[in-house]
């Protein structure tokens, strides 16, 4: 018996002549994903993907192609020669298994004959197998409408028996969208939203906005922790780290105090949109979700959304807090993100900063400086680091 | 040029200090419980590494247990000398460092009554107020010497002659690692029954500290293994650290030299910040009742971690309240408990010193603090 890992996509099956592209991406990125396990098979069949486990840790394995955008679900699986001898010794192993993880008291059979010319219909299959379990099984009952554990046989090439479908994330392969440039903070959204874009299929890169020396260094190290995360899913991450201060000192000399907050963040959108346009992206993310911060007001978005040509996607437009947490829980930088290091945008914090700013007062603000000259001195000092899934 | 004044965090390591770790990690590597030679000739090194402390500190080379620095010290005073005392009813001081709050925090969930004497504007105990609550059911006194944050030196001796009176007199800890190396004393002088030191704030190794464990004081374990160090302290001796920081105890020799450095370095620097810079407070006192490598500072109009970073592109190193209480950002307990006002809290700097330092490297500092404030003051008009 072999133990092979059944992983299934949704989206993809769906696209027309484009599939095999699509697929052909996907299985890309789940290779990469298992890379540094060694080499696996990895292999599309019937509009399936089987990854070989039986040599692998099958916790880790699963954990990695869960996490590959595409996939929706995931089951371990004995693969084994399609004759009634192996099949019901693969089925009894299997079923035991579970039995030991968990208290199954109910169970069903389903079998799908994909191979007609197998000898057993699929009702047939069912009888049989389920038979030959309870008469090899103490404290078993079949139950077909609300069954504890329901054991599927897939006649196919071979036969497949598995009882678990673990969900995984679903979405596109990356890089089947384009590429887009995240305003990523150290805060619990702009991850959330970053991971949200990548599961449509953006390849990911980044830009880091701090005040040094107002800021501390660990602020930056919380983003880089923080995109080390994202990389477990959206993979490798260039991250552009970008020193906000000598503009904000600059807004602070010659703007309202009022309206910092608002035209820093102008400063932040076209410094990206300058960054995404040299690293070919099309276009940007943010964490912005209306209302939440003064910003955040539908009058401040529009102020900054004014600010770029770029698409600025919003995936978190329309969620609640409490749902953006959820989801970081859900991907693992929840905790990173809570980490006490303030970001550039707490630094100047103006005291009532403007939350219903006009875009013609902020545009005559801002022609007190020299944006472009700024904004280039800004991304000359750049500094660039590559993120990649760390070694273990 | 690189000024670290940052020496109540931790200090750099002596040289000597850095050779006998080396030498003990490749060439003295046996287990002291080892029977051979290899751990006999270890066994020889502690020992002599145990004389080298007790001589710096004025006590018997049995008083002292090595164990795996302050932190360790304090916990073992406080818990393993409560498990002799079958009062419940502890006094310590609103100022202590997080490590022995912590313990109280504990020690109160489980039934203990924690008394904790507030300090005034200069973070010195009110000792009225530490005579009123005195009473016979006490099982523990614990208090610092030196506070890690300000530098304000407790009345320790004064505390220790009034707890001698008393009939049924409670154990007396006392939280010597900001004290020791910087000020003179004896445990013996200052009555005290329990002393806690750490290797790394006198140019000794990380990991290593020790307690003083006064003659005829039973205190118990707090944890359990192989019965070293007579059985107070179980596990296999850290021996590049003990090595290390008896290495480090031996500078402390000729001690009047060092502390005579600190306090110029110190008088040097506050003039020199005094004279240069207006708007700022000095926290706790000036000189006298001060240890002789703090100078706790805050510059108004100025937040504290700004200004500390800004320093750091100058290569000069400090802290705001103390390093353990800055990675949260919360504000220091102890300025709070001096009572300082909002923007004296916030702006507050710690320098402290070492014998390493120099004159050059103290106005280097004051000249670029000034430049800083100055920048800084303009851009934060709030």
């Amino acid at each position: 018996m072999k133990k092979i890992l059944i992983a299934r996509y949704g989206e993809i099956g769906l696209k027309g002549h484009n599939k095999s592209y699509f697929v052909n991406k996907l299985l890309g990125h789940i290779r990469g994903n298992l890379k540094d396990l060694g080499k696996m098979s990895v292999q599309h069949v019937g509009g399936l993907v089987f990854v070989d486990i039986d040599n692998y840790d099958e916790e880790d394995v699963i954990e990695r192609v869960k996490k590959v955008f595409g996939i929706v679900s995931v089951s371990p699986t004995y693969k084994i020669q399609k004759d009634m001898e192996n099949i019901y010794e693969g089925a009894l192993v299997h079923i035991q298994e579970r039995m030991e993880e968990e208290d199954i008291k109910t169970f069903k059979v389903e079998a799908r004959r994909g191979d007609k010319s197998f000898p057993f219909t699929s009702p047939e299959l069912c009888r049989e197998i389920g038979g030959f379990i309870l008469s090899h099984t103490q404290n078993l009952k079949v139950d077909v409408h609300n069954p504890e554990m329901t054991l599927y046989v897939d006649i196919r090439d071979k036969a497949y028996i598995y009882s678990k479908k673990i969900p995984a994330y679903g979405g596109l392969p990356l890089g089947t969208n384009g590429k887009a440039m995240v305003l990523l903070s150290g805060g619990i959204d702009s991850p959330v939203a970053a991971w949200m874009m990548a599961k449509r299929g953006m390849d990911i890169e980044a830009v880091h906005y701090h005040s040094y020396p107002f800021t501390s260094e660990r602020a930056k190290e919380k983003v880089i922790d923080l995109a080390k995360i994202l990389c477990q899913y959206c993979g490798n991450i260039k991250l552009h780290c970008v020193n906000l201060l000598p503009i904000q000192k600059e807004i602070n000399e010659k703007c309202p105090e009022e309206e910092m907050t608002i035209l820093s963040r102008r400063f932040m959108m076209k410094i990206a949109q300058k960054i995404a346009l040299q690293r070919e992206a099309n276009a940007l993310i943010t964490g912005e979700s209306i209302g939440q911060v003064a910003s955040q007001t539908i009058q401040g978005l529009t102020v900054t959304n004014h600010a770029v040509d770029l698409p600025v996607f919003r995936p978190l437009i329309a969620l609640d807090k409490v749902d953006i947490m959820d989801i970081a829980k859900k991907i693992d930088t929840f905790e990173t993100s809570i980490r006490p290091h303030e970001d550039c945008c707490t630094v100047f914090l103006p005291k009532r900063p403007v939350t219903k700013p006009r875009l013609e007062r902020i545009l005559s603000s801002e022609s007190n400086l020299e944006v472009e000259k700024l904004i280039d001195e800004a991304v000359e000092s750049m500094e660039v680091i590559e993120i990649s899934i760390e070694e273990e | 040029m690189e000024v670290y004044l940052d020496n109540s965090a931790t200090t750099k390591p002596n040289e000597a200090v850095v050779q006998i770790i080396i030498r003990s990690l490749t060439k003295y590597y046996g287990n002291p419980s080892s029977l051979h030679h290899k751990g006999v000739e270890v066994e020889r090194m502690i020992k002599d590494a145990r004389k080298k402390i007790s001589k710096a500190l004025g006590v018997y080379d049995q008083e002292i247990i090595f164990t795996s620095g302050g932190t360790e010290s304090n916990n073992m005073a406080i818990q393993g000398a409560l498990k002799h005392r079958r009062g419940k009813k502890i006094i310590t001081t609103k100022v202590e460092h997080p490590s022995v709050l912590s313990v109280y925090e504990d020690l109160e969930n489980k039934g203990y009554h924690v008394v904790y004497i507030d300090v005034d504007s200069f973070g010195r105990i009110n000792v009225e107020q530490f005579k009123q609550n005195l009473s016979e059911d006490i099982a523990l006194v614990s208090m610092m010497h030196v506070n890690n944050e300000v530098g304000t030196i407790q009345p320790i001796e004064e505390i220790g002659k009034i707890l001698n009176k008393m009939q049924q007199k409670p154990i007396f800890h006392v939280d010597a690692i900001q004290s020791f190396g910087k000020i003179k004393f004896t445990p013996k002088k200052l009555g005290v029954d329990l002393l806690s030191i750490s290797g790394h704030k006198i140019h000794g190794p990380k990991g290593i500290g020790a307690l003083y464990i006064r003659k005829n004081i039973k205190i118990s374990p707090i944890f359990y293994g192989g019965n070293q160090e007579t059985g107070i302290r179980s596990g296999t001796e850290n021996v590049p650290g003990i090595l290390g920081l008896g290495e480090a105890a031996t500078v402390l020799y000729d001690m009047d030299e060092k502390i005579s450095v600190l306090q110029s370095l110190k008088d040097r620097f506050i003039k020199g910040i005094k004279n240069e810079i207006k708007e700022i407070k000095i926290n706790g006192y000036e000189k006298e009742g001060s240890a002789p490598h703090i100078a706790n500072i805050s510059f108004l109009g100025v937040r504290g971690e700004v200004l500390l970073h800004s320093l750091e592109q100058d290569g000069i190193y400090v802290s705001t309240g103390s390093a353990c209480s800055s990675k949260k950002s919360s504000k220091s307990h102890v300025l709070k408990a001096m009572n300082l006002g909002e923007a004296e809290i916030e702006g507050a700097i710690r320098f402290s010193f070492s014998y390493h330092n120099t004159i050059e490297e103290i106005d280097y500092a004051v000249e670029k603090i000034k430049k800083h404030v100055k920048e800084l003051r303009k851009i934060i008009k709030r």
